[in-house]
């Protein structure tokens, strides 16, 4: 468990929360990424979404290092990005729900790899506008990694949308699954009210757009349903994420402050 | 007088420094690579500070050339040595060399072509054989044995090979 004084700052510091809820979306959807290696369909393309998730990893850890650095700052107790990515528990976290789902088949890898890289891009291209310091440097670092990461999950789409009738259909029940966790992403909680607020309504029009035209490309059906799933920014998630942090956390929750 | 002992010390530095590989793409040193910002020697402190921006946000590399980087100063007797990594302005294949560039051809890379990252660019990219030269070309894979390489085939002479990418 972090310190109580950290929690408490957490708690109660909105650019610190801002900060881990991105760090966060990258972990997790690291996290789940990387559970294909050494399973992806070929060689290529294992390796393919392995790269993916370090590039995601990378980002998650320079989010935390810089939350890290702002909690140290703030409350005079050294604090690591380690602390923040393995002692934290479900509730603490504030991914999106769609990070955390489990992997399913490829089709539905890559389309949320699409749905959540698209919102990355249109966000973090906003944030070298609007973010300074550190932030922003993250946000230029990021975006040359996410442009690759959503031509690639965009091909894919397409690729297996307008593919075989297997295919297609594969998509069209991944397409069911994952639409009512895409709202979540779009709707800012109270935390990131204060930076892309004003930005939100723009960086929403921007994600429709692109989705429904590469779901146009892909010859599939735009979903109609508009009920949405939320919780995850608040730390309410579901099941599925315990057991992912279960098995990320073991070592350090095991072995406090083990290095390698 | 002390104005010039600092620069020449600077100037082996950078010397030291275009020993130091790349562990993934040996060809390159890391000065080909444009990752190395600032050098500056702290005569007071008998100290180097080095910048350094990392190529992607997750390369393993970039511990394992700060350690060679420590192990190559300390060898020509520079033991004191701060490495800031910075994220901004962000690395780009612009800072690459020229010559870096051929000896990226020569190994059998091909060469980053575009001058600079520009996503709508990035569409109509021709991308050469380093194996025959033709760009007759294909895209297998926008990710090849490391996040900064993707695989291409050639449909001339049949090689597959890697293109190091814009960014």
């Amino acid at each position: 468990m972090l310190q109580q004084s950290i929690s408490k700052l957490i708690s109660e510091d909105q650019q610190i929360q801002y900060l881990l809820h991105l760090a966060d979306n990258a972990l997790i959807l690291s996290h789940r990424n990387s559970q294909w290696c050494g399973h992806g369909p070929i060689l290529e393309q294992d390796i393919a979404l392995t790269n993916i998730a370090l590039d995601q990893l990378g980002q998650a850890r320079n989010l935390y290092q810089y939350a890290a650095l702002l909690i140290t700052e703030k409350t005079g107790i050294p604090t690591t990005e380690d602390q923040l990515a393995y002692l934290r528990d479900v509730g603490e976290f504030k991914n999106c729900l769609i990070a955390e789902l489990p992997n399913g088949d490829w089709g539905q890898t890559v389309l949320r790899n699409f749905l959540m890289g698209s919102y990355q891009f249109f966000l973090y291209q906003e944030l070298q506008q609007i973010a300074t310091g550190q932030l922003k440097a993250i946000a230029d670092k990021s975006i040359k990694e996410i442009t690759y990461h959503v031509r690639w999950s965009a091909d894919w789409v397409v690729r297996l949308g307008d593919g075989t009738t297997e295919s297609h259909a594969r998509m069209e029940q991944a397409l069911e699954l994952l639409w009512s966790y895409t709202g979540e992403m779009l709707e800012p909680s109270d935390f990131e009210q204060e930076l892309i607020g004003t930005q939100s309504s723009y960086i929403k029009a921007a994600w429709e757009a692109k989705i429904a035209a590469v779901l146009a490309e892909a010859n599939l059906d735009h979903p109609k349903n508009d009920w949405m799933q939320l919780g995850g920014k608040k730390g309410i998630h579901t099941e599925h994420l315990g057991y992912l942090l279960a098995e990320m956390q073991f070592l350090q929750r095991a072995y406090p402050g083990l290095e390698w | 007088m002390e104005a010039t002992i600092v620069i020449d010390k600077e100037k082996s530095i950078w010397n030291i420094l275009e020993t130091v590989c790349d562990p993934e793409i040996p060809v390159l040193s890391i000065i080909d690579l444009g990752i190395i910002r600032a050098v500056a020697f702290n005569e007071a402190s008998n100290m180097v500070e080095l910048t350094i921006t990392p190529t992607y946000t997750g390369c393993p590399a970039m511990d394992m050339i700060g350690a060679q980087i420590r192990m190559a100063l300390a060898e020509a007797g520079f033991h004191q040595v701060k490495i800031q990594q910075i994220l901004s302005p962000a690395w780009t294949t612009d800072w690459m060399t020229e010559s870096g560039k051929q000896k990226l051809q020569a190994y059998g890379i091909a060469p980053p072509v575009a001058t600079n990252f520009n996503q709508v660019y990035l569409e109509d990219l021709e991308i050469a054989c380093p194996n025959c030269g033709a760009t007759n070309t294909k895209l297998v894979s926008e990710f090849g044995s490391t996040a900064c390489k993707a695989l291409f085939q050639c449909k001339d002479c049949l090689e597959p090979f890697d293109y190091f990418k814009c960014h």
